[in-house]
């Protein structure tokens, strides 16, 4: 299945990734396994969204079709094709 | 004399600045990663053009460990991380708090030190770093506690001869030491009294804010704890103290001069509130290993002074004769071209400086 992700411009230029990608993924897969495998096709971009134990960093926000999704069961639930992924920065700093 | 650049590493990015010969009149440029916080910066300049390292995070994408060949105008951000701990820790990286190339002798050796407390090591010039195991595995380490700013490791200082030694420090865990080229590390803190621990005291604990190495003798050793400055003369295995004179004995930075024994620099800040004393703004300096100490002010602000100075907030420069840099947690940053005689000001009104680092440059 394929799956759409949107990357915050602030991630894309901290990153010097793209804006958008495409993902071609298995059936059943996660938002770990689409982060698995941006890891290998953007390893600047995934490890400004995940630290190196796999945690998706405290500030930034995931979404699958419009809904918060970085809560654990959320992390476990299939995606399903032509799912929208959006990694946005949180509300935070000062 | 060639020119002079200077590192200033901020709590909202990194700033730039240049001087000629005399290092009077500087040129400041910046901020570079804007809004990220530069808590490590290093320039190597054993490398025929200088290599400037910067560690910090960012609060939203996490930390980074970056370089750059041409004098920062662009940087080198690596794909894979540069500093990542090993699956078995389980540990995740906080941010790098230390980066110091080791001597002229061990070309393309960079260590650096992290929250949470971790020493690295690399042999590539700073480009990929590997974790010292000897000191991770240390059994001490579950008893290693955060200070105020974090569980860091602040504090490496290679022995300039002989690569088998080694002393680290860390807040709070205090002064280790190898003797064997990291494979086993000791605590190092005999001497050092404190009133937040029982007697007696562990081994570890110590809140030490900061070690310089002396420059003649390398066995020799200046520290900023928490409160109290002490010296030691055999390498950290015992410690004296030597803040008599000194106006508070709390403060962050300690600096040795880069060439001549004996002479370091500090800024006494109180325990309470860690603020100038009476709000003066003054670097300490000492000619004589901590026997005495003078007040170096001349060119500081005169006006009632309340911001104090960070750890990695103070250093030399490279120069026969000496420069002296301090970055204020007001954002200000004060130049010394003559080991600390005189002071003009380098920037006004940046963030919170958090390191700063010296060099000349041709």
């Amino acid at each position: 299945m394929d799956v759409h992700v949107r990357f915050h411009g602030a991630l894309a230029q901290r990153a010097d990734g793209p804006n958008r990608i495409e993902v071609a993924l298995d059936d059943h897969a996660t938002l770990p396994d689409l982060l698995d495998v941006v890891a290998e096709r953007l390893p600047r971009v995934e490890r400004s969204i995940r630290d190196e134990t796999g945690t998706v960093r405290p500030h930034v926000h995931l979404f699958v079709d419009g809904e918060p999704a970085r809560d654990p069961a959320a992390l476990a639930r299939p995606l399903h094709p032509g799912a929208q992924v959006l990694v946005l920065p949180a509300v935070s700093g000062g | 004399m060639g020119d002079t650049l200077l590192m200033i590493g901020t709590r909202k990015g990194l700033w730039l600045a240049r001087s000629d010969g005399d290092r009077t009149g500087w040129e400041v440029d910046g901020p570079h990663f804007p809004g990220e916080e530069i808590t490590a910066t290093a320039i190597d300049t054993r490398r025929s053009s200088p290599r400037l390292l910067m560690g910090g995070f960012g609060w939203h994408w996490g930390p980074f460990l970056v370089r750059s060949d041409d004098l920062g105008r662009s940087w080198n951000d690596p794909e894979q991380r540069s500093v990542v701990f090993p699956e078995d820790t389980g540990e995740a990286l906080h941010t790098v708090w230390q980066i110091v190339p080791d001597h002229d002798g061990r070309d393309g050796v960079v260590w650096a030190g992290s929250e949470p407390s971790a020493l690295w090591c690399s042999e590539d010039h700073g480009e990929s770093f590997e974790l010292v195991r000897g000191l991770w595995d240390n059994p001490d380490r579950p008893h290693w506690e955060p200070g105020g700013g974090g569980k860091a490791l602040h504090t490496i200082l290679p022995h300039p001869t002989d690569d088998h030694r080694m002393n680290v420090a860390m807040s709070t865990g205090g002064v280790y030491r190898t003797q064997d080229g990291g494979e086993t590390w000791a605590p190092s803190n005999h001497g050092i009294t404190v009133d937040y621990m029982p007697e007696p005291p562990p081994p570890y604990g110590y809140c030490v804010h900061r070690v310089a190495r002396d420059a003649g003798d390398p066995t020799h050793l200046m520290m900023q704890h928490h409160g109290g400055v002490y010296r030691s003369d055999d390498d950290g295995a015992s410690w004296t103290p030597v803040d008599e004179q000194l106006p508070a004995d709390f403060g962050f930075p300690v600096v040795a001069h880069p060439h001549r024994s004996g002479t370091a620099y500090v800024f006494p800040v109180t325990h309470v509130s860690r603020t100038p004393p009476q709000g003066r703004c003054a670097v300490y300096r000492t000619d004589d290993a901590g026997a005495s100490w003078q007040e170096c002010a001349e060119g500081l602000p005169d006006e009632p002074y309340h911001a104090g100075v960070l750890r990695d907030a103070m250093c030399t420069d490279d120069h026969d004769t000496a420069g002296v840099y301090v970055g204020t947690r007001d954002g200000h940053v004060f130049a010394s071209p003559d080991e600390g005689e005189h002071w003009t000001t380098v920037a006004r009104h940046l963030p919170d400086v958090l390191s700063v680092r010296a060099a000349a440059i041709s």
